[in-house]
């Protein structure tokens, strides 16, 4: 995409963000406007919900209908403002604590129901608003605020979680492979179904500097390492998963989405009112 | 609201969760999420079987958390959107609800108070959640606060849940109880077109529309592309420094604030000769106007206000009270919250203000407040044998 082509998409005036020099989550709205663009989705037709954290800070800056909402609920707003309005495309901007710390209610049932959401984990391994706590998705070992001698907690692989929750897409991938995060992003918003993306992403100012990777580049080649383009399955065992990630596209299947669903329960219910009248 | 006597109509028998439920659909509700809690659920019950018939929607949330975020997406969505629940699940709700009133999110939330934490006494009544509906989320907010005294006035004052939250942009609370909400009474409802229905005003044109800068509203996919936030705010929902979020604040507190007499409802009886006034609300109201009507054939002077509205608090109607009002008392179902209220309004002025609370889960009776009178007023001594809360 061409610069002047983004900037129909920003909101120039809430511009620069509030992130840290380094973060990756730029990285992952440019990689979304990207997608959005490739799909030509009209910006009064997109509804970007934020949840809170610095990844929760992301509807500020892109003009579409945009929601900061509350921590972890996130989902639980977007799935009210799919049902009352079908036809909008609605997308979910989370953190990974977000997600799947307070937020993990909402999100085994989104994938439950699978309705048609786009919803983007920004995975930084850490609480970054908050500075720097553990999240449910440190890595067993890894330094932060609240485990300074590293975590005795075994973290959650949110993409398992997702398949085992129902969603009908899940895919991983990570900000160091950019324009397979666009091919992600844009499989997702196509996806018609509960859709659910990671995106790891590096958190400098705090997973780096706890964990001795001062330097973004640092971080990025840290994704790099740390993750293994690979199916599920196809990795040996539940330790070699655990130090290379597998990334791709796990699961994009399609089953009935939850607003077509409720959509034929209306007619249904219409066609009993009728009949108990007659 | 005045009662149309065109035709006669067939009353049906129906229970006040019945009534909460056709109220809503009356107002225009089309969007319902919630969780199931005694004593409430057979609103989302009915809701279940209603809205699809109309291509509303019905959805069953994971927890109240979800159900009342669900209504807010749902209301930006632009649609009349609700949820019901009780007590725990009230507490639940209280950072959804103040996400909607800082966001001036017109939605409504019904609770239908009973006693206690977790199970509590589930289907025992109270009116223990007064001050968690006033108070109850964090920091400065503004909300109403409604309540209904039987099945009927439970059908109107949803209808009027709705027309407050649509023209303020507030969400609203509707207080019931255990027994107002199972109880059943006769109740002819209106028909469509009685009642005056009030809707989000929407400004002349999307192009430039600021949504907080007054109460007109546009939804999402209106060709506005706005920002909606629980941060402090400007007007186009953007985050504001100190002064502006100061200037905000108050300006959407003076949305209630400053339309109290319109927004307090009420009701009275023998206000101009009253020596003695009874102040209450919701289910208890009912045994307070028979206990009026007993010592009034006593010839105690004794009058009665029924407030419908709680939050904002009608301190001009304490003001107002004439010089021969000398004692008050407060029934309540629970140990002294409205009546926090009813001192702070009538402060400075000589008069003795008493409670009369009830927190065994039954409700207070007719004959306990004429006691509770009869010692205020030291009229006559209590039998013996009957209990005083
Ligand atoms: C109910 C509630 N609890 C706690 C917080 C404080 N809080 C804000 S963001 C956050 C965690 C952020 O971490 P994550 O979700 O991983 O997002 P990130 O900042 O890393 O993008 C917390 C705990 C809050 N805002 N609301
Ligand atoms: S704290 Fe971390 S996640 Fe937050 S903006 Fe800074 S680098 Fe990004």
């Amino acid at each position: 995409m061409l610069r002047e082509q983004y900037s129909e998409y920003l909101r120039s005036e809430e511009l620069p963000s509030v992130w840290c020099p380094g973060c990756g989550n730029g990285i992952i709205v440019k990689a979304l406007v990207n997608a959005i663009a490739a799909l030509s989705l009209r910006r009064d037709d997109v509804v970007l919900v934020g949840g809170i954290g610095c990844s929760g800070r992301t509807p500020f800056i892109l003009d579409f209908n945009t929601m900061h909402t509350t921590h972890g609920r996130a989902l639980a707003f977007a799935t009210g403002i799919k049902l009352a309005r079908p036809e909008l495309k609605v997308i979910v901007a989370m953190g990974d604590g977000d997600a799947s710390a307070i937020g993990g209610n909402h999100f085994i049932h989104a994938c439950r129901r699978n309705i048609d959401l786009a919803a983007i984990i920004f995975n930084n391994a850490i609480y970054g608003q908050t500075g720097g706590q553990l999240a449910p998705t440190t890595p067993q070992g890894k330094r932060s605020t609240t485990s300074l001698l590293g975590t005795i907690e075994p973290n959650f692989d949110l993409c398992k979680l997702a398949l085992g929750a129902g969603a009908g897409f899940v895919a991983r991938t990570t900000v160091f492979d950019f324009h397979e995060l666009i091919e992600t992003l844009t499989r997702a918003l196509t996806h018609k179904g509960f859709s659910v993306v990671e995106a790891l992403t590096p958190c400098p100012t705090y997973f780096g500097r706890m964990n001795d990777l001062r330097e973004p580049y640092e971080m990025l080649h840290y994704l790099k390492d740390q993750t293994i383009p690979q199916a599920l399955e196809d990795v040996p065992d539940e330790a070699a998963q655990m130090k290379r990630l597998p990334t791709g596209i796990f699961k994009d299947e399609q089953r009935m989405e939850y607003t077509e669903l409720y959509s034929q329960l209306c007619k249904a219910a219409k066609g009993a009112a009728v009949s108990s009248s007659e | 609201m005045p009662e149309r006597k065109a035709k006669a109509k067939k009353p049906r028998l129906i229970q006040g969760n019945e009534a909460c439920t056709y109220g809503a659909l009356y107002a225009g509700c089309s969007f319902y999420a919630g969780y199931p809690i005694t004593p409430s659920s057979e609103i989302m019950e009915l809701m279940s079987r209603e809205l699809p018939k109309t291509e509303g929607v019905f959805i069953q949330m994971e927890d109240e958390i979800a159900s009342i975020s669900a209504v807010i997406g749902a209301a930006w969505a632009g649609k009349k959107a609700m949820t019901a629940t009780s007590g725990p699940g009230f507490s639940l709700m209280q950072e959804g609800i103040g996400y909607a009133a800082i966001t001036e999110t017109p939605c409504v939330i019904v609770n239908s108070q009973r006693w206690g934490p977790s199970t509590g006494q589930p289907t025992k009544t109270a009116q223990g959640d007064v001050m968690q509906a006033i108070w109850g989320t964090h920091g400065d907010h503004p909300v109403i606060v409604l309540t209904a005294s039987h099945v009927r006035d439970v059908f109107e004052m949803t209808v009027t849940a709705f027309n407050f939250s649509e023209q303020y942009r507030v969400p609203v609370i509707l207080l019931l109880d255990e027994v107002l909400s199972h109880m059943r009474e006769n109740v002819c409802l209106p028909e469509p077109g009685e009642r005056n229905l009030i809707e989000r005003q929407r400004p002349a044109r999307a192009d430039g529309f600021k949504p907080f800068k007054d109460l007109t509203f546009l939804p999402f996919g209106a060709g506005a592309r706005f920002n909606v936030t629980g941060m402090a705010h400007d007007e186009d929902g953007f985050p504001a420094q100190a002064a502006e979020a100061d200037r905000q604040l108050r300006r959407i507190m003076n949305k209630i604030h400053q339309n109290v007499e319109k927004v307090a409802l009420y009701e009275e009886l023998h206000l101009d000769d009253a020596r003695v006034l009874i102040v209450t609300y919701g289910i208890t109201s009912r045994a307070a106007e028979n206990a009026v009507e007993e010592l009034r054939a006593e010839g105690v002077p004794v009058g009665l206000v029924n407030l419908k509205t709680l939050w904002p608090f009608p301190d001009f109607l304490f003001e107002r009270l004439g010089q021969n009002v000398s004692h008050l008392l407060v029934p309540e179902l629970n140990l002294g919250q409205l009546v926090r209220e009813v001192k702070r309004a009538v402060q400075g002025r000589w008069l003795t203000v008493e409670h009369l609370g009830r927190v065994d889960g039954s409700l207070i009776t007719p004959q306990q407040i004429v006691e509770a009178i009869h010692q205020l007023t030291g009229t006559k001594i209590p039998k013996e044998g009957v209990q005083q809360c």
